[in-house]
């Protein structure tokens, strides 16, 4: 099984410690993964901020990178969300029906990492140690687009000392939205308020998510508060990479 | 206040930055929300068929919005055959005439009106003032929100930016026959807004009501509500005109079937509605004696002509995306400028007043995707959102600088050197962080500008591949 790593542009540029602790996991339990040099962005950005043209270019280098690959696993729910409900669109808007096809053949293999985990792989134990208390953000996109149900929590479960804690009204957005944040950032930033606030009643020392973008815009708040909750990607946790 | 009310202006972002100073407005919002919010997804479990509740519920939707014409048609003539008069409005404008026509034909000083969205979204009220008739609400929250001389915030409770104490004070202020010692408990409340509306409605002589269903096979009109107001309004008076959205009609009287069980359990809460009113026509020596039904377009015939935004027409008003959406939460109703706020405000608006209007609603939204998964209609909004922001143009500078972005992301070498450049540049991005220009002082208001990595994960792969 050829596994090909989707890293995600955020990942790549500013939070290059998710893309390593994916390998590492996955190097770990004894998989051989690949990164094929030839992936972009998968063009959410552009998409749902009205761009959507600028997306197509995005889309084929996409599915010429991965073309080899028996599956695509990306740490990330929103992105894995935006291919499965947003290529296709957008290589209909191309008016390219090969460029279609293409993307018909690749959605159906590609995974969000908690997904390849608990689906293919059918582990939940990935032998991970974190001694922490620890809130998880089911971030929107995970929960509601790419569907990742119950899986993040599962593995979170099976991590050796880790205290799992409850928050208020959990499934609640944490006001990111993409451009939405700069667009409309007083409400971003009122729903962010409530959010954080929500996650340090918790008493928690982190917060993890499957989106970067979300714990970046979190984590940014927390900066801003300066509360010394620190935010890692659950690929981070389970793979034991946190420093 | 405008006319009507769809689509009034500033943009969102800038009268959402009003409401947002309003803590009252917050508090008042947070608690009503997540009460509904609870109460709906109760009722909801309750149910194990709920999703083929759903698709029953929006496969009579789509069979209706699939052939209007001949529906409407068909509605048309079973209504009139049952001694109606429909009348067939394009306009806001054509809809009030027939009103005004009707009223001024009667004599008629007051009206009294039954709860509905159509008629705020026309104006009635306001049109009806200027020729010297007095429309008069009688839903409670519509009386509340009347008396203030405000627009509705809210599809189902239009009153819900205010809590009971400053209902009370407004009654005291402003609510004929209010004793000077009310108190602001619900009841108290509820029973000086009831005596106030018993004498308005033995007196009225002509009621305007929306409709929420319009049965072509009957011609039969269907209006849901929860007060018992309603059903003074449409019994009573001798003239009624009812005000119909063309995306009302149904094929059936069966397709209440779903739509009966949908509506109560996600608008208010409740397994069954409380008042359900069906009349077809005019039945002689019981209820109205004249009976006119206008069916209204006002940009409807647009929205269908849309094969992705029209989906927006199979909305039933029931409000629950409202209730979960981390935006209307903050803000309220009245930052969206129309009738309809919201989610579903927010692909409807814009669609119904046409090209280049109210373009800053579909941006108002983090694209959350919680008013899909609540819809009764499966109406997927979210994905509409992002349809009607493909359908704007954008400004000059924010295009350019969104291809300059594109160009950096779309494929695996120019990404390894805009990694490359950002890791550069992690110095620059902390200084413009701590002296915040303007454009990212909006971001950095509220939290700390994200940093590129020293050395991206291209570069850390091909030292450990």
């Amino acid at each position: 099984m050829r596994i090909g790593l989707f890293v995600t542009c955020l990942a790549d540029v500013v939070y290059p410690q998710v893309g390593v602790a994916t390998v590492t996991l996955l190097r770990r339990l004894g998989l051989d993964v690949v990164f094929p040099e030839a992936q972009g962005c998968c063009g959410q950005m552009h998409v749902n901020s009205g761009y959507a043209d600028l997306a197509i270019p995005m889309v084929r280098s996409f599915v010429e990178a991965f073309e080899d690959c028996d599956v695509i696993v990306a740490p990330s729910g929103s992105c894995v969300g935006s291919i499965r409900h947003q290529h296709r669109l957008v290589a209909e808007r191309a008016g390219d029906s090969a460029l279609v096809a293409r993307v018909e053949e690749t959605v159906p293999r590609v995974r969000e990492l908690s997904e390849f985990l608990v689906d293919d792989l059918g582990i939940v134990d990935v032998g991970a140690s974190f001694p922490h208390r620890v809130a998880y953000h089911p971030s929107c996109h995970s929960l509601r687009v790419a569907r990742v149900g119950d899986r993040p929590y599962r593995l979170l479960r099976e991590v050796r000392g880790l205290d799992l804690v409850e928050q208020r009204d959990a499934e609640g957005c944490c006001g990111f939205g993409g451009t939405f944040s700069v667009k409309n950032s007083d409400v971003s930033g009122a729903i962010l308020a409530e959010k954080t606030q929500s996650l340090a009643d918790t008493d928690a020392e982190f917060v993890t998510s499957l989106d970067a973008a979300c714990l970046m815009h979190i984590g940014g708040g927390f900066g801003k508060q300066g509360n010394g909750i620190r935010t890692v990607h659950l690929a981070e946790i389970l793979a034991g990479t946190v420093v | 206040m405008g006319k009507t009310f769809l689509g009034a202006q500033p943009s969102f972002p800038d009268a959402a930055r009003d409401a947002l100073l309003d803590t009252q407005l917050r508090s008042n919002l947070r608690g009503a929300m997540t009460t509904i919010r609870d109460k709906r997804a109760a009722v909801v479990a309750e149910r194990p068929d709920w999703e083929q509740l759903r698709d029953a519920g929006r496969a009579a939707k789509d069979e209706a919005l699939g052939d209007l014409a001949t529906l409407l048609v068909e509605f048309e003539r079973n209504a009139t055959a049952a001694g109606a008069v429909v009348h067939w409005a394009s306009t806001a404008e054509d809809a009030v005439a027939v009103v005004l026509e009707v009223a001024t034909r009667h004599g008629i000083r007051e009206v009294v009106k039954v709860k509905s969205l159509t008629t705020d979204e026309i104006g009635v009220n306001e049109a009806l003032r200027e020729h010297g008739i007095e429309a008069k609400e009688t839903d409670l929250a519509e009386l509340i929100v009347q008396l203030a001389d405000e627009h509705p915030s809210h599809i189902l409770v239009p009153a819900i930016h205010k809590n009971r104490t400053q209902i009370r004070d407004l009654f005291l202020d402003r609510l004929p026959g209010a004793p000077s010692d009310l108190s602001d408990e619900p009841r108290d409340l509820a029973e000086a807004a009831r005596i106030h509306l018993r004498s308005r409605f033995l007196s009225a002589r002509m009621a305007v009501s929306g409709s929420n269903a319009a049965i072509a096979e009957t011609g039969s009109l269907v209006v849901v509500e929860s007060e018992g107001n309603g059903r003074m309004c449409l019994t009573l008076p001798d003239v009624l005109v009812s005000i119909v959205g063309i995306e009302k009609v149904l094929p059936r009287w069966n397709d209440l079937e779903s739509l009966m069980q949908l509506l109560p359990r996600s608008s208010t809460g409740e397994r069954m509605n409380p008042y359900t009113s069906i009349w077809t026509g005019v039945a002689p020596g019981d209820g109205p004696q004249e009976v006119h039904i206008v069916l209204l377009d006002n940009g409807r015939t647009n929205v269908l002509a849309d094969p992705v935004g029209r989906d927006a027409l199979a909305c039933i008003r029931c409000s629950a995306c409202i209730n979960v959406c981390p935006v209307y939460q903050r803000t309220g109703g009245h930052a969206y400028g129309s009738v309809y706020p919201g989610p579903i405000g927010a692909i409807l608006t814009p669609q119904l007043l046409g090209p280049g209007q109210a373009e800053s609603l579909p941006f108002a939204s983090t694209l959350c995707g919680a008013c899909y998964d609540v819809c009764p209609m499966k109406i997927d909004i979210p994905s509409i959102l992002v349809h009607l922001r493909n359908e704007q143009s954008h400004p000059r500078l924010e295009s350019a600088a969104f291809a300059v972005v594109a160009e950096a992301l779309r494929d695996g070498t120019r990404l390894r050197r805009a990694g490359k450049l950002a890791g550069w540049g992690r110095g620059a991005v902390r200084l413009v962080g701590r002296f915040p220009l303007p454009g990212v002082r909006a971001w950095t208001s509220s939290r700390d500008l994200p940093v590129p990595a020293r050395e991206s994960f291209r570069t850390w792969w091909r030292s450990h591949d």
